[in-house]
């Protein structure tokens, strides 16, 4: 709740952030509750391929004669979840990682710390596109044999490994504020109180962690973002007929040319991905630059 | 110090074995053989072919036989490519990457530098705020959206550049820029960042006091001690350039190893996948250790004054 | 802070920065030699990738067909209409019973190096095509000839015994299993181009590279830089003078730099409809510069058989007749393909195929209710199996969403795989439902229907059938033509409208870029082989 309470307050002192706030939010509501008022679904087709926008289509259609409106809104869907999916299990990962190498420290902490530099000197994205490629088939099969046959497997295995690459800051930050924070008097206190470690950990350094840990989430989602347009790009992204913000840009961006440009199938996906990696990016500025010790001066 | 070097050399190798074996086995483990072709392939030749290739038998005796081979710097024939080794291909395509790689490096460095200076200097005001906007921007934007844009405008509106290609010094030009654009806004967010913080600190203010002029202050004294984020972050940026250029590289058809891995990732070829990923992990692991030794230097002089 | 400090600051810019740019920049430059100063050429043409081989032999994809054909020459070639004619051998005879062919090889027959070309080159060539240690893919090609697939799966270790004799240096003799009417045209086809085997032994695998290859076609390989380019020159030794002297050749491969390129004059042919971007063809289909033909392929559905619910031939013939064929053609395929009810595709010369199903969505509909699932209810979740290549996307998200519309199936799920996990999908005939296409080798209903015999190498359906299988055998053994096309018109109805393990797409068709007035000797043809030999430059252009 502090935390929460702490947000309120940055918030309310930068109207800007207020801003970039609120176009979240409206994003989000207009994602998962909008997307049902545009009159079409994201895989209904039509004999109007490639239309300009016009009053039947809002923002157009693509090739198939699908509502770029409607199908806009459900990649931002896609592409929220993706992101935060994404982001939780790096948090997950880069919270707990970063928590004990920096609580346990000595030998333990060094290792841990070499092996994140390790990683981070490592094409990770290049790692990431042999593994969702080649991991396809078997988590697919895997899945069907359990009995998920609506989620579609690459979602999973994109939203697990981007998971899995942009964790490293993450720990990094965490250990950072572990260590300056289990030297203070309270964790001493406990301690010597004989509370278990685990009890520490959760109880006293976790709740004080809050504020940052809301910080980098806020950049991890958009890093994610673009990480998944990247893969879109290179043809390893959601599968087809449903499509993320990445897909939709990506498939637009291969139709510039000089002769026709349908601008109306890059700028509405680009823009409002644009759009919203802005206010994220903006948030977490904001953020850390009253929440971040260092940046707090 | 040479110590140090010569132990993080060390550690690259289980590193380096890691990878490879994981990109090894995960290639031939996944459904998809490298050979197979729309029409049919009579067994007998498809046996004849994993011979060749040691791609018979058990997956560990494969990895066996790859290992050995790549333990003595042979990384295997391309399965995609018959007539051509791994180490061939690699050793064709790799300088032009390194080319384009190496310019988009330093225009991000000194885009980067130079713009973050710039808005630092002036902070707060209209300039800065507008640099920074689009300095993010330059992040939020993917590249191939970027490319194909510049393209249209550069190359086929005003047609001052070529459009896509590689052989004469111009057409290095666009894709230069597209790839350096996110890790130059990057870079300017770190350097305004970072100036910030250092133009607070005491010694500057007794730079100033001195009476030296504000060049002076900013080159000799507040960057010295700001640039070392940058350095930090140089390595990312490194890994960053180099998976971005794969998209360039497609974009604008130049004649780099990016294309080489995305088309190998697609046709389950194992040791070309296997061996750019070797490749690539290699070159950003000493890239790392430099800028870490680069990093230390500064660091201890930055300490010394 | 100032504004002189402003002043000062933006002044050491350009010193310091630029400099340094350019220093590192030029160090790179000449270090890593990372640079190629491309020669001039006559003609630039971009041809989709970069090949995986130049070796003939071994080559199995149209793009290194093509450049393996300006480089090497079979027995007959064609010409620019795609007629066969005389090439290596200026003449050939056939036996009444049509087993033995007997070429005459041309007296100034040469390889690039000055070599004379002898029958004996052709021998030792099939035998290294056919040899098991080659693995060529392609070598059944040759399996036509006596012993030959014995030869070539290792059964039989004697070459001897194969159906090819060279009695002396301009005479080959070739001897066939069947009389396979189109064993002309596979003459022509690079894997049974010869090869100049001392250049082979003595250089191993490099022997396809520049300076190495030795050829005998109207061209020679003269630069090869990886993904980059590819240069030809005119063959000096070659038994025709050649109208082009130098050819270069891109591999671009992204479709918006490949136009980019030819608009701005980069290069004077495109020779792929996947080097243009998909949604531009509309736009360009009415310049002079666009060139569509139809060719010997068809883009088709297959169906699991052995699976439910296709194991049922109505659900199946529901299905075919459903689809909105018209409706994929204009929106997606773009280029002037042809809705397609039957699997050959038109232009076969004396074959006429049958009806077909014709788009009925009340009979459809009609057929799935009998099956057991009325307006698509109960319909169980299939999945869609497709490559993703260029706009397969969006050719399978149509498919999908038709048959929502027309029969209200909603439990159809696309699979789209990477190419060679696609294939292995395919194989395994692990799908319900696979998006395919098939390129005819020779010009020849055969090349298409004798996929779906039973248990064939490219059946991948699951689906037999005991008087198909019969009726191939008897249309290879019939040397009559008219009775030959008969039979095959009959096995294709069995597959297009009484069985349907398949479902027709369209025809596909050729498309191709350049201005008219500066190529010439690029007709449209069936096989869509365009030997680039035949290319020249029209008068009044330089």
């Amino acid at each position: 709740m502090k935390t929460l309470g702490l947000f309120f307050q940055v918030v309310r002192r930068d109207p800007f952030l207020v801003a970039c706030a609120l176009f979240l939010v409206g994003v989000t509501t207009l994602a998962f509750v909008g997307v049902h008022f545009t009159g079409y679904t994201y895989d209904q087709i039509s004999n109007d391929s490639l239309l300009q926008p016009s009053g039947a289509h809002w923002c157009g259609t693509d090739i198939n004669g699908r509502d770029l409106l409607t199908r806009t809104l459900s990649g931002a869907q896609i592409s929220l979840v993706v992101a935060a999916l994404g982001a939780l299990v790096s948090l997950t990962i880069g919270v707990s990682y970063g928590m004990i190498s920096g609580y346990v420290g000595g030998r333990v902490d060094n290792v841990m710390m070499r092996v994140v530099e390790i990683i981070y000197s490592l094409p990770t994205l290049v790692l990431v596109i042999v593994l969702v490629t080649s991991l396809d088939q078997t988590v697919s099969n895997l899945m069907r044999s359990v009995g998920l046959t609506q989620i579609p497997p690459r979602l999973v295995l994109i939203v697990l490994f981007l998971g899995l690459t942009e964790w490293l800051t993450m720990a990094r930050i965490i250990r950072g504020q572990v260590l300056v924070l289990k030297e203070q008097a309270f964790v001493q206190a406990s301690l010597a109180l004989g509370q278990s470690h685990w009890n520490i950990l959760w109880r006293h350094l976790l709740p004080n962690l809050g504020g940052i840990i809301v910080v980098y989430l806020t950049l991890t989602i958009p890093a994610i973002m673009l990480d998944e347009s990247f893969m879109s790009f290179l043809g390893v992204g959601v599968p087809s007929p449903l499509a993320s913000w990445g897909t939709l840009i990506s498939e637009a961006a291969t139709s510039i040319n000089p002769i026709r440009v349908y601008w109306w199938m890059l700028l509405f996906p680009g823009g409002l991905m644009a759009l919203t990696l802005l206010a994220l990016n903006f948030l977490g500025d904001g953020l850390r630059d009253v929440l971040d010790p260092r940046g707090r001066s | 110090m040479s110590a140090i070097i010569f132990r993080r050399l060390l550690q690259a190798i289980p590193v380096l074995f890691i990878v490879v074996t994981l990109t090894f086995l995960l290639v031939r483990s996944a459904p998809g053989n490298p050979f197979s072709t729309e029409k049919k392939i009579p067994p007998e030749i498809m046996e004849e072919l994993e011979k060749q290739y040691d791609l018979h038998g058990t997956i560990w005796h494969q990895y066996g036989q790859y290992m050995a081979k790549v333990a003595r710097g042979n990384l295997g024939i391309s399965t995609q490519y018959r007539n051509r080794t791994v180490n061939e291909i690699i050793a064709q395509t790799l300088p032009v990457s390194m080319t384009l790689g190496s310019l988009a490096f330093c225009m991000a460095m000194a885009i980067g530098i130079t713009v973050g200076g710039w808005a630092a200097v002036r902070h707060n005001q209209a300039g800065d705020r507008m640099l920074m906007i689009l300095a993010l921007l330059g992040i939020s934007v993917p590249s191939f959206v970027l490319a194909p844009i510049m393209v249209l405008i550069f190359a086929i509106w005003l047609q001052v550049l070529p459009v896509a290609g590689w052989g004469s010094p111009d057409q290095i030009i666009l894709p230069a820029i597209c790839l350096s654009i996110p890790f130059a806004a990057a870079i300017a967010r770190l350097t305004r960042g970072s100036l910030l913080e250092v133009l607070k600190l005491d010694f500057v203010r007794t730079a100033r006091a001195k009476g030296l002029s504000e060049d002076a202050v900013l080159f000799r004294h507040a960057l010295k001690v700001a640039i070392l984020p940058i350095i930090g972050f140089s390595g990312p940026a490194a890994a960053g350039i180099l998976t971005g250029s794969i998209v360039i590289e497609t974009l604008f058809d130049i004649p780099g190893i990016g294309p080489f891995f995305v088309n190998s990732a697609e046709n389950a070829d194992p040791f070309m996948t296997s061996g750019v990923v070797l490749v690539f992990s290699s070159f950003l692991i000493l890239f790392n250790l430099v800028a870490d030794i680069l990093y230390y230097v500064v660091d201890r002089r930055v300490k010394l004054e | 802070m100032g504004v002189s400090g402003t002043r000062s600051y933006r002044r050491a810019i350009p010193v310091v920065w630029v400099a340094g740019i350019a220093t590192l920049f030029l160090a790179f430059f000449y270090f890593l030699g990372g640079w190629s100063l491309s020669s001039e050429a006559d003609l630039t043409l971009c041809n989709g990738d970069e090949p995986q081989t130049l070796d003939p032999a071994i080559i199995t994809g149209q793009l290194e067909g093509r450049i393996a054909l300006a480089l090497f020459e079979g027995l007959t070639t064609r010409n620019a209409q795609g007629d066969i004619i005389p090439g290596m051998a200026e003449s050939w005879t056939r036996s009444p019973d049509g087993l033995t062919y007997t070429f005459k090889i041309r007296a100034d027959a040469k390889w690039s190096n000055g070599d004379p070309l002898t029958a004996q080159d052709f021998l030792n060539s099939w035998e290294r095509a056919l040899s098991p240690e080659t693995a060529s893919e392609y070598s059944y090609q040759l399996y036509y000839l006596v012993n030959g697939e014995a030869y070539g799966t290792g059964k039989l270790k004697d070459f001897s015994q194969v159906g090819v004799k060279a009695p002396d240096d301009r005479t080959l003799v070739v001897t066939l299993w069947h009389p396979t009417a189109y064993f002309l045209e596979l003459t022509s086809f690079q894997t049974l181009c010869p090869v100049h085997l001392p250049t082979v032994k003595k250089y191993g695998k490099d022997w396809t590279k520049p300076g190495k290859m030795v050829s005998n076609g109207p061209y020679v390989l003269k630069e090869w830089r990886l993904n980059d380019y590819i240069l030809l020159e005119a063959n000096p030794y070659y038994w025709r003078p050649v109208p082009i002297h130098r050819i270069k050749v891109l591999p671009t491969n992204n479709p918006t730099a490949c136009f980019n390129l030819f608009y701005s004059h980069k290069t004077d042919l495109i020779m792929d409809k996947g080097s243009i971007p998909a949604e531009l063809v509309q736009s360009i289909k009415d310049k002079p510069y666009f060139h569509s033909e139809p060719f010997g392929g068809t883009a088709f559905m297959r169906f699991n058989v052995k699976r439910k619910p296709f194991d049922d031939v109505r659900v199946r013939k529901a299905l075919a007749m459903a689809l909105d064929k018209e409706d994929i053609v204009t929106k997606i395929t773009r280029a002037g393909e042809k809705a397609a009810d039957t699997l050959v595709p038109p232009g076969n010369a004396g074959y006429t195929s049958p009806q077909g199903l014709p788009y009925n969505v009340a009979e459809a509909r009609q057929l799935l209710a009998e099956a057991g699932y009325p307006d698509g209810k109960g319909f169980p979740t299939v999945d869609l199996l497709y490559a993703k290549r260029g706009t397969s996307d969006n050719a399978a998200a149509e498919i999908q969403a038709l048959w929502k519309r027309d029969l209200g199936i909603t439990s159809i799920r696309l699979r789209g795989q990477e190419w060679k996990v696609y294939l292995n999908s395919m194989e395994e005939i692990d799908f319900d439902l696979c998006l395919s296409a098939w390129v005819g080798d020779y010009s020849d209903p055969q090349t298409f229907l004798d996929m779906f015999v039973t248990d064939g190498g490219n059946n991948d359906t699951g689906w037999s059938d005991p008087t198909y299988d019969q009726m191939l055998e008897t249309s290879e053994n019939t040397a009559d033509p008219a009775k030959r096309m008969q039979i095959m018109h009959d096995m294709e109805k069995i597959l297009v409208e009484d069985e349907v393990p398949i479902v027709p797409i369209d025809f596909l068709v050729g498309v191709s870029l350049y201005e008219p007035g500066k190529l010439g000797g690029f007709e449209p043809n069936f096989v869509d082989d365009h030997r680039w030999g035949e290319f020249y430059i029209p008068k009044g252009n330089p």
